[in-house]
């Protein structure tokens, strides 16, 4: 009864090209930023800010990132990682070489020099496809972290490879306790996730999509595969530099090559095939499951504690982790190939009919 | 000299090449027979080799031990095709890829919740040490092991050319990595075909598992020899078991050259990277590997 777009019509053009096209929906997430915004920072304490919602809104940007690559543009990429790792490293230096610089021109700067290294990365995808793409993208993970570690510049030769980040401060106001650089980083989150949305619905995200459902095809109807499948990249590695930023700067205050390993980039991966591969809501909702699910999964084994007096030790909590998660994102795969998304899709669809069946 | 200590870095290289081509068979024989494009094959050789390990660790015969690994592989490979390949047929190769990349976690942490995760070391009896007459003859330093790794790669893939030339199975094997429709219209159980090449990757993942042990011991490392593979697939080709094998030489090959004349040029440490970048090179030239399936787009 509640959720449907009867009765409201479109009078104008501009009307009906919001992004939003449903009133409640745009009430929805109106009433969401506010909560993030404003109730978010009042009522959640340093923990679940710093620990669990900054992290899960840098991976969201993260697999928002690979999501325009993979999802829309249709090229399956492996490095996000070392992307991420370029605009945790550049934005430390351009902050240390440049202070006048300020922090979010350092941020952006960092992005475009991820965008940079995306590109060269990318140029093998106008020659190859599908699985020879992605192993080919593993190189730009092993030769990115190799040269941050390698070349001591990146560091500002520091002996142990593992640098502090300089403070987050925007116009003299220091973003230094939880909640500041949760509202930080939810601006940029924010800010960048609505770029996106608008991006995917432009006339470059139609051309990544054609691009992604056969690119033959694309080319043939004169969609230029060299700048649009280069481009993919370029704003993928900006988002992907973006949250490596932030990773650092907001979430783990430390600038290391080794946070940014192959790992981070599966993980990222596995956000954007449990999200909803192609989906900007899924890159959100990816996040959240994966940033949630081993602390709920160390919570679990705490009440078997409780329950059964059985003491699970930690080897045993983490290799049952690594299943349980393997298992889950074959589940998924399963029973929803298209992720999260899709469910949220179809419980929209059964809303606007409720309370009638049909 | 100078001549010696290059054909050493070169057959060391090749040799090693050998290692890196055994674990490419694996990818390679489930990639052609169902087009999946199987990231777990580290974690299985990881499981193989950690399995036997322990099972010859815990006094068992080292035969008896190895039949019982076989048949787990196998078993594993069954397991695989029955509860994760069969619910997704007809999903894109991608999905099918992302499935296996589940798998692989499933597999380490399986491993290591079984038989715990303390490194161990495996003998099979043929001691990694230089040839002493080739040593003393020229000179030149090759490990006795690397030969016999050679050897049994060799074997391996002369079994697996007869089985699949020869044999009924391989045959149907070859029908389905062909056209798997055109396979099933003429009578070919295609899950059957699955479950074996799963199962023959799984024996191949434990032959693998074992000549890594005893070079490097078995321990979760092991699971990065996949990474090491990647590059050696790209060169020969993701269809092709003779370019699994050429492009693991190439690869071993220009890896240990570019690791001694190269690396100290920019520092060392280059081997993380370089191989990729040799495979990238290599696509710019055929982007389909060397032996590659080439494929024509229509619209």
């Amino acid at each position: 009864m509640l959720y449907r777009e009867a009765g409201q019509f479109k009078s104008s053009y501009a009307q009906d090209q919001q992004i939003f096209p449903i009133l409640q929906d745009r009430i929805a997430v109106g009433l969401l930023l506010v909560f993030a915004f404003f109730v978010v920072p009042v009522i959640g304490d340093q923990y679940w800010l710093g620990a669990l919602i900054t992290p899960f809104l840098i991976f969201a940007l993260a697999a928002l990132g690979l999501n325009i690559l993979t999802g829309y543009a249709g090229q399956l990429s492996l490095g996000t990682a070392a992307f991420m790792a370029v605009g945790a490293f550049m934005a430390y230096n351009f902050v240390l070489r440049m202070p006048w610089l300020g922090i979010i021109p350092s941020f952006i700067l960092a992005g475009l020099c991820a965008a940079a290294v995306g590109i060269v990365f990318g140029l093998p995808s106008l020659r190859i496809k599908g699985f020879y793409l992605a192993v080919a993208t593993l190189a730009c993970q092993f030769f990115v972290l190799w040269a941050l570690q390698r070349f001591g510049w990146f560091t500002n030769y520091s002996s142990s490879g593992v640098v502090t980040a300089q403070q987050i401060t925007v116009f003299g106001f220091a973003f230094d306790t939880p909640v500041r650089k949760y509202l930080f980083t939810l601006g940029v989150v924010a800010i960048m996730a609505l770029a996106a949305k608008n991006l995917m619905r432009s006339e470059t995200g139609r051309a990544f999509m054609a691009v992604r459902d056969m690119d033959v095809a694309a080319s043939v109807i004169g969609i230029p595969m060299m700048k649009t499948k280069l481009l993919a990249f370029a704003i993928s590695s900006f988002y992907c530099g973006v949250a490596g930023a932030l990773h650092a700067f907001s979430y783990l205050g430390t600038v290391e090559p080794e946070a940014y390993s192959l790992d981070l980039s599966f993980r990222i991966l596995f956000m954007v095939i449990i999200g909803g591969v192609g989906s900007i809501l899924g890159s959100f909702l990816g996040a959240a499951f994966i940033v949630l699910f081993p602390i709920f999964l160390n919570l679990a084994s705490g009440w078997i504690n409780v329950l059964t007096g059985v003491e699970v030790s930690h080897a045993v909590v983490s290799n049952l982790e690594a299943i349980i998660f393997g298992a889950l994102i074959i589940f998924f795969l399963i029973v929803e190939p298209a992720g999260l998304a899709r469910l949220w899709q179809i419980a929209k669809e059964k809303l606007r009919l409720w309370p009638f069946p049909h | 000299m100078e001549l010696i200590f290059f054909i050493e870095v070169l057959a060391g290289g090749l040799l090693a090449g050998v290692m890196y081509a055994l674990v490419a068979l694996g990818f390679v024989l489930i990639y052609k027979a169902s087009g999946v494009f199987n990231f777990a094959q580290g974690a299985m050789v990881f499981f193989a080799a950690l399995t036997f390990v322990s099972l010859v660790e815990r006094g068992w015969n080292f035969w008896l031990a190895l039949l019982v690994t076989l048949v787990v592989m196998v078993a594993l490979g069954i397991a695989t095709e029955r509860v994760v390949l069969r619910p997704m047929v007809n999903q894109p190769q991608i999905t099918l890829f992302m499935a296996t990349i589940g798998l692989t976690f499933v597999l380490e942490g399986l491993s290591q919740l079984l038989w715990g995760s303390q490194p161990h070391g495996l003998e099979l009896g043929i001691p990694d040490v230089p040839m002493e007459w080739l040593s003393q003859k020229w000179n030149v330093n090759i490990s006795q092991f690397d030969i016999f790794a050679a050897v049994v790669a060799g074997l391996l893939v002369a079994v697996l050319a007869v089985f699949f030339q020869k044999t009924r199975i391989g045959r149907a094997l070859r029908a389905v990595a062909d056209d798997h429709q055109a396979a099933l219209a003429v009578g070919i159980p295609l899950q059957h075909i699955w479950a074996i090449v799963w199962a023959v990757a799984g024996f191949v993942a434990l032959v693998a598992g074992l000549m890594w042990g005893v070079r490097n011991g078995v321990q979760f490392a092991l699971t990065f020899v996949a990474l090491k593979a990647l590059p050696v697939l790209l060169i020969g080709g993701f269809e092709s078991i003779p370019g699994a094998i050429l492009g693991g030489l190439i690869i071993g090959a220009t890896e240990k050259l570019a690791e001694v004349y190269f690396g100290p040029m920019v520092g060392g440490g280059i081997e993380s990277w370089f191989a990729y970048v040799v495979a990238l090179l290599f696509l710019l030239v055929r982007p389909e590997g060397l032996f590659g399936e080439k494929h024509i787009d229509r619209v």
